[in-house]
């Protein structure tokens, strides 16, 4: 393996020491609450949705071992409802997208060549707010009261009628909450990429992974706000009696269900479009070239955003709709698996072509295409509206979306962990450790959810707590309870390699896969203004091109330095064309307090506290208005020419 | 009468033609054939569930023949393309991504589109005018079973003439239910505040099992039931039964326990057509002795199990919307003996 040092800083000692000044955070109590240092918020994103991943996990552990014999009785029906539940809207809301969010908020400043994020200040936001809602959706479980009526939440079982108590108010509630942070992370993601980044880095030089993630962040902004439509139109029908799904009252259970898969559709893309973004990223340091169509991988990015917000009613195959209307949504569904076809024969191609280097990587890339393949032709089934309809809510579906999740995001992220581990922490990993993860969790996966195909063509339905010992049912749920346990130590073996590596791990060189983006022309890990001198970018590979590495080191001119303060360039949309310097805000405990001031009204809400939730609502409009009230500027700063 | 026992087990008698699929199956998944005897989508006895049973074949083979395709390239690139002498290459073999990522999933996915609506218009189809309509209502977490122009109920099993498409009409009486019979048609939905239609087929006489598939609360695992396909002089008995008071007492047993039925907590929820008793709240019980289960697939039925549930459902199927109930232990006996001979 190429093992390159970053070229030397084109910056002079003195402004190194600048910029340190500038962008540098002492380790204080204030500093910790305060960062807006998006590779310190992006490494918390990823700790936290790990740690609720593995909530999320012992709860499916839990789940795995009732069900591994008929009729146990482990868990009682309340507590196993509870616990799918909050395995699911876990690993949806509380893991996948805020997983592939700390990805973005770690990579993308670095990989477009910019200093920060766009608004960094809502970038700690979404964070606390993120850190917060999780909580707040995981402490009712100790209580009994979590979320109880699967992560789909069908009216009128949640009503107030069929599931009194706290348990629907914490998902609505919960949700909603949480939906701000995933909504200020797209707008800054978009913001970022389209603003920041460095001069010469054109549309078409912008990484495949900044293209997944602002393709993922425009499909957030506009499929978010249906499931927000539905949560609190459900919430004011529990509190408020407004009947909105009540058919006693000309309310309809339906429209429910549409709303939610308008947002849950594309959701799926929203969660495995990043996930294909690290895939692409991954893949050149590993064969040692480009990946192959950069262009119809775009398109593919772009197709699959627009034309998932038209397959929702492939989830509501067995509703009883015209059948006129499944038969255009069938073909919706059936048409979206093309893009990612292509971007599937485009890895292939770029492997075939390309040099192999067969490190831990590239092995979850590898387990990647075999576990998400199988996923998409079990999903091209699912297009099939007749088909749908005998295999739906069986395992037979539980298999299909495990294969398409793990294998199109868990995957992904896995490969993801191990490849900018070294540049997130500056230590290198266990090459043998992450081996042996490898094929546990590989192996892990096929034994537990291989199975469930045969459960559910067998007829055993999803969502039992328990079930009778139908012939066939018994030995594959038993076969998948011991793949769950596999795939389980396997989890087990990345976080020792993760800690392991921070511990042990030898320093990481600046780049020590010789990867083609540009986090690797700088240190591992970054210093806190990222880069010394700002790149001019002349390729889809800076670090790969003599140009590009070049603008970094000698010669660099003061005008891609910055060190008068914290500052970075922004840039023409389209083009990359550098169109002023802006200053960066500096560190604050306003999101912080912000986010507090929101978790005190979600709480009061929930306990139905109304004065408190009133008074939270106007502290938080106070800290709003006080983090917007316009600085005290020198006028020449702020462009005014007299 | 032992029909009960007998229809625990479905009919499992093969059909020549799948069998040599079900082997091709073994042979890629061993341990397929433990399907035989389960409520599985690929042993199918009627019409609707016969076709789905072959579009997955279908499938499975095209999707097994593209897996195939994928693995060879994967195994020839983690073969041939790595080592130090390997050289990268750098084209750009768009051409090859294009068809192979898109023209050829393309051509393949126009036919199963099309094979697909086929199978959704025969699905759709429906029986004709004058067949039989059996009207079901999904209830947390039972079924109730009801014939139009028949004064009677019977709840989680419902009985059609072989050889016939009988209409089934679906309404619920609380949440979002689903009902599947996976050996003889796929699923519809009972949605709240609308009624829904399918139709069920059977080729061959048999019991088939079938159960909610839509998540329905704390015991929607115990939702299930059993579709009797026989032919058409018992399904006409069955109607005739239902249109009937229930069997009268024999015994001197049975008589105290009627009075208990009748005159004890239990009369406040069931109906036994005949006696009295006719709330609606619970499932009329007017043939429970042959039915084959307690609470919807819970456990099955003797005469141990039905006192255990009289006694305490909630330790059976805890949730359930039936509470303990305060039998004398002298009239629980009679009681039993009572329900059991309801057939």
């Amino acid at each position: 393996m190429s093992t390159t040092t970053a070229p030397p800083p084109g910056a002079s000692q003195e402004d190194l020491a600048r910029l340190e000044a500038h962008w540098g955070e002492r380790a204080s109590l204030r500093s910790w609450f305060g960062t807006v240092d998006h590779k310190r918020i992006g490494r918390r994103y990823l700790v936290t949705a790990s740690l609720f991943f593995v909530l999320a996990g012992i709860s499916a552990l839990a789940m795995r071992t009732q069900l591994a014999r008929p009729e146990s009785s482990l868990l009682s029906p309340e507590e196993y409802n509870q616990l799918f539940t909050m395995h699911g809207t876990a690993m949806i809301f509380l893991f996948a997208t805020p997983m592939l969010f700390g990805f973005g908020n770690f990579l993308v400043p670095l990989m477009i060549g910019s200093r920060d994020m766009a608004f960094p200040k809502l970038n700690a936001l979404g964070y606390w707010v993120f850190l917060f809602a999780g909580l707040f959706m995981w402490a009712s479980l100790p209580f009994g009261a979590a979320p109880n009526g699967g992560w789909f939440a069908y009216v009128p079982l949640t009503d107030d009628r069929n599931t009194p108590g706290l348990h629907m108010d914490v998902y609505t509630l919960g949700l909603l909450f949480l939906g701000i942070a995933t909504t200020a992370g797209s707008i800054n993601f978009i913001v970022t990429a389209l603003k920041l980044r460095a001069p010469g880095m054109s549309l078409n030089r912008v990484p495949l992974f900044v293209w997944a993630i602002v393709a993922t962040a425009f499909m957030v902004i506009f499929a978010l706000p249906a499931l927000n439509l539905d949560n609190a139109m459900l919430f004011l029908d529990r509190r408020f009696g407004t009947h909105f799904f009540d058919p006693e009252a000309a309310g309809n259970v339906l429209l429910w269900q549409h709303l939610f898969w308008i947002f849950g559709h594309p959701d799926v893309y929203i969660i495995v479009m990043p996930a294909l973004g690290i895939v692409s990223a991954v893949l050149p340091a590993f064969t040692r070239r480009g990946v192959v169509g950069y262009v119809l991988i775009v398109l593919a990015i772009v197709s699959i955003a627009i034309i998932s917000f038209g397959v929702w009613v492939h989830h509501m195959f067995a509703t009883g709709l015209p059948h006129l209307s499944y038969s255009f949504f069938s073909a919706a569904s059936t048409i979206i698996t093309i893009p990612s076809g292509i971007q599937i024969f485009a890895w292939l191609a770029t492997m075939l072509l390309g040099r192999l280097v067969v490190r831990v990587p590239l092995l979850f890339l590898i387990g990647f295409i075999v576990t998400f393949v199988l996923g998409g032709f079990t999903g091209a089934m699912f297009a099939l509206t007749a088909f749908d309809q005998q295999v739906t809510d069986s395992y037979f579906v539980v298999a299909h979306f495990h294969y398409v999740l793990i294998g199109g995001a868990v995957f992904p992220i896995l490969a993801g962990i191990y490849y900018w581990l070294p540049k997130m922490t500056g230590r290198m990993y266990h090459e043998g450790l992450g081996k042996w993860a490898f094929w546990l969790f590989f192996t892990g996966m096929q034994v537990a959810f291989f199975p469930m195909h045969l459960s559910g063509l067998f007829g055993m339905p999803r969502r039992v707590y328990t079930y009778r010992d139908e012939p066939g049912w018994d030995v594959w749920n038993l076969v998948s309870t011991i793949g769950a346990y596999i795939l389980a130590v396997g989890l087990l073996l990345v976080l020792i390699g993760v800690v392991h590596a921070i511990r042990r791990g030898r320093p990481a060189p600046p780049d020590p896969w010789g990867g083609d983006t540009l986090e690797w022309s700088t240190d591992s890990p970054p210093r806190p203004y990222n880069f010394p001198v700002l790149p001019q970018v002349h390729s889809l590979h800076p670090t790969w091109d003599q140009p590009s590495r070049s603008s970094m080191a000698e010669d660099a001119t003061a005008d891609r330095i910055l060190a008068d303060g914290r500052r970075t360039l922004f840039t023409s949309e389209l083009d990359g064309r550098r169109e002023r310097v802006v200053e960066m805000p500096e560190a604050s405990v306003q999101p912080l307090l912000l986010a507090l001031a929101m978790l005190v009204f979600f709480t009061a809400m929930l306990f139905a506290w109304y004065p408190f939730a009133a008074a939270a609502a106007v502290a938080v409009a106070v800290t709003i208005a006080v983090w917007l009230w316009p600085p005290r500027r020198p006028e020449e700063e702020l462009g005014v020419v007299r | 009468m032992d029909r009960a026992h007998d229809l625990e087990r479905p009919g499992r008698r093969r059909p020549s033609r799948r069998v040599g699929r079900a082997t091709a199956l073994a042979a890629v998944l061993p341990l397929a054939a433990c399907s035989a005897g389960s409520p599985s989508t690929l042993d199918p006895a009627g019409t609707g569930a016969a076709r789905i049973a072959d579009l997955w074949w279908v499938l499975f083979w095209i999707s097994a023949a593209v897996f195939a395709e994928v693995m060879v390239l994967l195994v020839w690139a983690l073969v041939f393309r790595r080592g130090r002498r390997t050289r990268v290459r750098h084209g750009q073999p768009l051409r090859f991504v294009v068809i192979a990522g898109a023209g050829v999933p393309l051509v393949i996915l126009v036919v199963v589109y099309a094979l697909g609506l086929r199978d959704l218009a025969a699905l759709g189809a429906g029986p004709g005018r004058d067949a039989h309509t059996i009207e079901v209502t999904g209830h947390k977490w039972w079924w109730e079973v009801r014939v139009p122009g028949i004064d009677g109920a019977t709840a989680n099993e419902l009985h059609i003439p072989v050889g016939e498409r009988v209409r089934v009409r679906l309404r619920t009486a609380d949440v979002l239910h689903s009902f599947w019979v996976p050996q003889l048609m796929p699923k519809t939905d009972l949605i709240a505040g609308e009624v829904r239609e399918t139709w069920l087929h059977a080729e061959r006489a048999g019991s088939y099992r079938g159960q909610c598939a839509e998540y329905c609360g704390t015991q929607h695992a115990h939702m299930a039931f059993r579709v009797i396909a026989e032919p058409r002089p018992q399904f006409e008995a069955w109607l005739a039964r239902l249109g009937s008071p229930a069997r009268q007492p024999a015994t001197e047993a049975e008589r105290r326990g009627q009075q208990a039925f009748v005159q004890g907590t239990c009369a406040g929820c069931h109906a036994i057509r005949g006696t009295g008793a006719d709330a609606r709240i619970g499932p009329d019980l007017s043939d429970v002795g042959s039915r084959w289960s307690i609470g919807a697939g819970a456990v099955p039925n003797d005469a141990g199990h039905l006192g255990g549930w009289i006694v305490n459902p909630q330790t059976v199927k805890p949730g359930s919307y039936m509470p303990p109930q305060p039998v004398d232990a002298q009239r629980l006996p009679d009681l039993i003996a009572y329900l059991r001979s309801l057939e």
